[in-house]
């Protein structure tokens, strides 16, 4: 009994170490901004912070199955989603950040922009695509659509993982070289989980 | 003849009528110290390049700040963050001395000592609007010479119908001249031979009354306000006449993107942004961009009959 209390406090604590991790640097770039530390284009400054960093916790958050199942600790999933819901987070105030700071809700420029310039199609598509991951992320929500139609629809990572990677890259000016890290381990990751589903599938044949 | 002397801008069109009133003064006799207290137009005044003379070109638009001026850089050479030039740049750049060859198609070839041309020159302060192909701009005060007269000294021959500009090639004073598997360096830029010769046209030794910090290409660069801020070269070493048109670092890099020509133009978009808009430094709402980057009545000349979403 006392070891099932401890083993809830340490999670607990866990829990709110990650989230604490997570918010720090949505709290670093608001105090910059807010002491006028983000350079002469703070707007630029804060719009790219956010978008690093909800590319940064995407990234990990496809790599926590691959980790959970390579490394054996399968108490890592419940942090999938905590991981996932900052990102989406991040993604969110990014493009937030873009419509009203940038563009100051200039929605026929927007539209333009969206649909002309393609690193943008992607941004957009990928933060959509996380949208109904976000919305059906809550217990109440796995139960009502039952485990295989929820991972089916939770496969759409999979698509927006590498989009908001190419996103990075479509808008660097000719130094692709981190983007393109970033492109790699994102593509990594998704040939691992490759790897892992033909390894289960050859043993369940076995 | 390819040179032109003239261009058809009068002072008065682009002066604005406070800081003509001012030069009137000064002309008039009134002190340059009561001047420059009083308005920001007019006068002239002592700085370490010596004196220098206020111009009709100036605007009417705030001056964005030194700070900013000088700690949002693109200098590649000194790594892709804007604000990496600035850390840098005065640590590894050693701006003195300092000589730019000149050759290529022209009667006489020299090797120009930065000091010597500040020394024999009468500096003026120019104050323009600095416009960059990622849509964002500033308004500087330079300080140096127009382009054109010294040019002309070289004598080009009717063979010189482009300039060709240099930066420096030196990994050690330069670090990011490493990465030479992504950029050709050394960083060059070019010109038409007339658009060269435009009395815009101009090399700058300074900003803000002071020689020009090393993060923003000094001792000596190229400005040229109509167009957009890569076309205005860095920490020139070499200028040459040429025949055709010179190879350009961005260009090669990306022809679809940037360029030869690359006049600020909002009706014809970056493939990866509009131009229509641009966010002045300083500012939070974008404001429009203008063509030619609002110097439109002057160069638009230089481009008569030209289809320019082709020669973008």
């Amino acid at each position: 009994m006392s070891g099932d209390r401890r083993k809830r406090t340490l999670a607990l604590g866990t829990r709110s170490a990650v989230h604490f991790l997570c918010l720090l640097p949505l709290a670093v770039l608001l105090v910059q901004g807010g002491i006028g530390d983000l350079g002469a284009n703070p707007i630029e400054a804060l719009i790219r912070g956010l978008g690093d960093w909800a590319l940064r916790f995407l990234v990990v958050a496809l790599a926590v199955t691959p980790v959970r199942r390579l490394a054996g600790w399968p108490g890592l999933a419940s942090y999938r989603r905590m991981v996932g819901l900052w990102a989406f987070a991040y993604a969110g105030l990014h493009v937030s950040a873009y419509v009203v700071l940038d563009q100051y809700f200039d929605w026929t420029n927007i539209g333009g922009e969206i649909l002309k310039h393609k690193f943008i199609t992607a941004g957009m598509l990928a933060l959509t695509l996380l949208m109904p991951l976000a919305a059906t992320s809550t217990r109440g929500m796995i139960r009502r659509l039952g485990g295989v139609r929820w991972r089916r629809l939770h496969r759409l990572v999979y698509l927006a993982g590498p989009l908001a990677a190419v996103h990075y890259v479509w808008m660097v000016k000719a130094d692709i070289r981190q983007p393109l890290v970033y492109l790699a381990i994102v593509a990594g990751l998704l040939a691992c989980r490759v790897a892992l589903w033909l390894h289960s599938r050859s043993h369940i044949r076995q | 003849m390819l040179i032109r002397h003239q261009s058809d801008l009068r002072p008065s069109e682009i002066t604005s009528r406070q800081s003509y009133l001012s030069r009137r003064q000064w002309m008039a006799g009134a002190g340059a110290a009561f001047l420059t207290a009083v308005t920001a137009g007019g006068g002239a005044k002592a700085s370490a390049l010596g004196t220098i003379a206020k111009t009709a070109y100036t605007i009417d638009e705030k001056q964005t700040s030194l700070e900013d001026v000088t700690h949002y850089n693109n200098f590649y050479e000194y790594g892709t963050d804007k604000e990496q030039p600035a850390k840098l740049a005065p640590g590894l750049l050693k701006p003195r001395p300092w000589t730019v060859r000149i050759s290529g198609e022209c009667k006489t070839t020299a090797s120009v000592d930065v000091d010597d041309l500040i020394r024999t020159s009468t500096l003026e302060e120019r104050v323009y609007r600095h416009r960059c192909v990622e849509a964002w701009s500033m308004v500087i005060p330079w300080v140096g010479v127009p382009l054109a007269p010294l040019l002309q000294r070289f004598e080009p021959t009717s063979k010189a119908k482009f300039v060709a500009f240099e930066t420096l090639s030196d990994v050690a004073q330069m670090p990011g001249e490493r990465s030479s598997l992504i950029y050709p360096w050394p960083y060059r830029e070019g010109l038409r031979i007339d658009e060269a010769m435009h009395p815009l046209a101009f090399l700058a030794v300074g900003l803000y009354g002071e020689a020009l910090p090393a993060q923003n290409g000094a001792p000596i660069r190229l400005v040229v306000p109509w167009k957009y801020g890569f076309k205005s070269i860095k920490s020139i070493v070499a200028i040459r006449f040429v025949e055709q048109v010179p190879p350009t670092l961005w260009n090669a890099l990306a022809p679809e993107e940037y360029g030869f020509y690359s006049n600020v133009n909002p009706t014809v978009d970056h493939p990866r942004w509009s131009q229509a808009k641009e966010r002045r430094i300083g500012e939070f709402l974008r404001r429009p961009t203008l063509m030619f980057n609002g110097y439109g009545e002057q160069v638009a000349g230089l481009y008569a009959g030209m289809d320019l979403k082709k020669f973008f």
